[in-house]
């Protein structure tokens, strides 16, 4: 039996950002009073508690922060072992965890990534970040 | 009327409240608090102590201080129910009576409507499933990788943790894991999520714990020697490692230094050291965070066997989470063997004229801490 992958859970925090990425762009908020890119999307600034925040997108641009090369999980993953899950640190500032394509043994901390759109399904596109 | 005026309620709000598909608890949260506070004329920065109830997380109050961007020094999720909210006000009364904070935020939200079977692993935990990242170990890692990193830590470093806790859990007829182990045998145990090996994971195992905790006037009945609480110290930094300020620090940097303070003790003083083990990272940064080595020093300070039986740094004495047991939250066991080994009833593991212990517990994926010292007459 296949085990169906975690799907995103869509709601009125985050529909633009799902939108987003199936319209194969990375978009974040940015809080209006200040200044600094929130991710994962949120009602209200975590930095500052205003509501006034707002949607860009990013430059798709960033830096691997720490990964991890998984070697035993449970399915659907368990087929895909070894891969590289990562915390990439986008050049706005904020972090997202994504997972790393290419090759393993260049995958270090530091590296400079970029964001492609990784067709899952035909429901599912995620963002995964590519070494550049 | 009572004259005595300890605390009072300055902000009430409700959420937006009706039919509101496409919402999620933690928003109306927000959305509640924000308003609260403004009532107050308070910001977020004021909060210290968190308090919410519900069954919409796993650990409601780390993923909702994560969203909020609250770092509280004061933590309680207890849920008994509708009358939940009533015991927050009453439990903040306590904490203020006792000096440990001034604000604190008591929060609720439901989408029982729209949304009414909210499963544990949905909210936030959303934007990093669907990646296969594993939880909690591929966090843990994460965080090795970044201190190998930053710091040059190695496997080899790491592993003489698991060793030296093996020693301990040789010692403890209770133990589960007792063969004796070495390095050589964690760096050829299966690799699990990179850098941790099988060998740097904890236990999974069945069992349970109790504490009794009791009034100085009490304890005089009790049988036993007490062994009384001088300090204690929490906070929670994230949920998942991702929001993590910095992947080598926990929040035992402040629980830790609250809690010596509120015992009036440092570090030399402190004889037992009992810390969660979850895995073998988790140790080295924990004494880092707690003080007992710099940041980046962790490495160097276990190695050599410093934290086996006959080292100068008794370290997880009955075993750990690593060779004991660790039937998933860990946390008691920490209390319980601080405690024997305060009452000097450890047998062949006791640590010769142990006075002082401190004990300290980590939660979720390196996301909250609660340090306690505690002490014999």
């Amino acid at each position: 039996m296949s085990v169906k992958r975690p799907m995103p859970l869509v709601d009125s925090d985050n529909k633009t950002f799902w939108e987003g990425v199936k319209n194969q762009k990375l978009i974040i908020q940015h809080c209006d009073d200040c200044g600094k890119h929130i991710f994962y999307p949120r009602y209200l600034c975590p930095h500052c508690f205003s509501e006034k925040v707002s949607w860009i997108e990013a430059s798709g641009k960033g830096r691997i922060y720490s990964y991890t090369v998984v070697h035993r999980n449970a399915p659907p993953f368990k087929e895909e072992t070894p891969y590289v899950v990562a915390i990439v640190l986008l050049e706005e500032g904020v972090r997202i965890v994504s997972r790393i394509k290419g090759e393993r043994e260049k995958v270090k901390i530091d590296a400079p990534v970029f964001v492609v759109f990784e067709r899952i399904d035909e429901e599912l596109t995620l963002p995964y970040f590519e070494l550049t | 009327m009572k004259t005595e005026r300890i605390a009072a309620i300055v902000g009430v709000a409700e959420a937006d409240l009706g039919v509101l598909p496409g919402s999620n608890v933690l928003q109306l949260q927000a959305q509640a608090a924000k308003r609260a506070l403004d009532d107050a004329g308070f910001t977020k920065d004021d909060v210290e102590a968190l308090f919410t109830a519900g069954n919409w997380a796993q650990f409601p109050n780390l993923m909702l201080g994560e969203y909020l961007g609250i770092t509280p020094k004061y933590t309680d999720s207890t849920n008994i129910g509708g009358s939940s909210f009533e015991s927050h006000v009453a439990h903040a009364l306590t904490g203020i009576k006792a000096g440990l904070f001034d604000v604190a935020l008591i929060t609720y939200g439901s989408t029982n409507r729209s949304n009414p079977y909210p499963f544990l692993k949905e909210l936030t935990l959303r934007y990093e499933e669907p990646f296969g990242l594993p939880t909690p170990i591929g966090h843990y890692a994460m965080a090795a990788m970044r201190h190998m990193h930053q710091y040059g830590t190695t496997s080899e470093q790491l592993a003489e943790i698991a060793v030296a806790t093996r020693k301990w859990a040789m010692l403890n007829e209770k133990a589960f894991m007792r063969k004796p182990l070495t390095i050589d045998e964690v760096l050829n145990s299966p690799m699990i999520s990179e850098p941790l090996h099988l060998l740097d994971c904890c236990l999974i195992n069945d069992g349970g714990g109790a504490v009794v905790v009791a009034s100085a006037r009490a304890a005089a009945r009790a049988k036993t020697r007490p062994i009384w609480v001088l300090g204690h110290g929490e906070t929670h930094t994230h949920n998942s490692v991702a929001q993590m300020p910095d992947l080598t620090v926990t929040g035992a940097r402040e629980s830790g230094k609250r809690a010596m303070e509120m015992a009036g003790v440092t570090h030399d003083e402190i004889d037992v050291v009992e810390v969660y083990d979850s895995f073998t990272i988790t140790v080295l940064l924990t004494l880092e965070s707690l003080g007992f080595c710099k940041p980046g020093e962790g490495g160097d300070f276990v190695s050599g066997q410093r934290t086996a039986p006959g080292g100068d740094f008794p370290l997880n004495t009955n075993g750990g989470g690593l060779s004991y047991c660790h039937p998933g939250m860990y946390g008691i066991f920490l209390i319980i063997e601080a405690v024997r080994q305060l009452r000097e009833e450890c047998g062949e593991r006791q640590v010769r004229d142990a006075k002082i212990a401190l004990v300290n517990g980590t939660g979720g994926t390196l996301s909250s801490t609660s340090t306690l010292v505690l002490g014999r007459d």
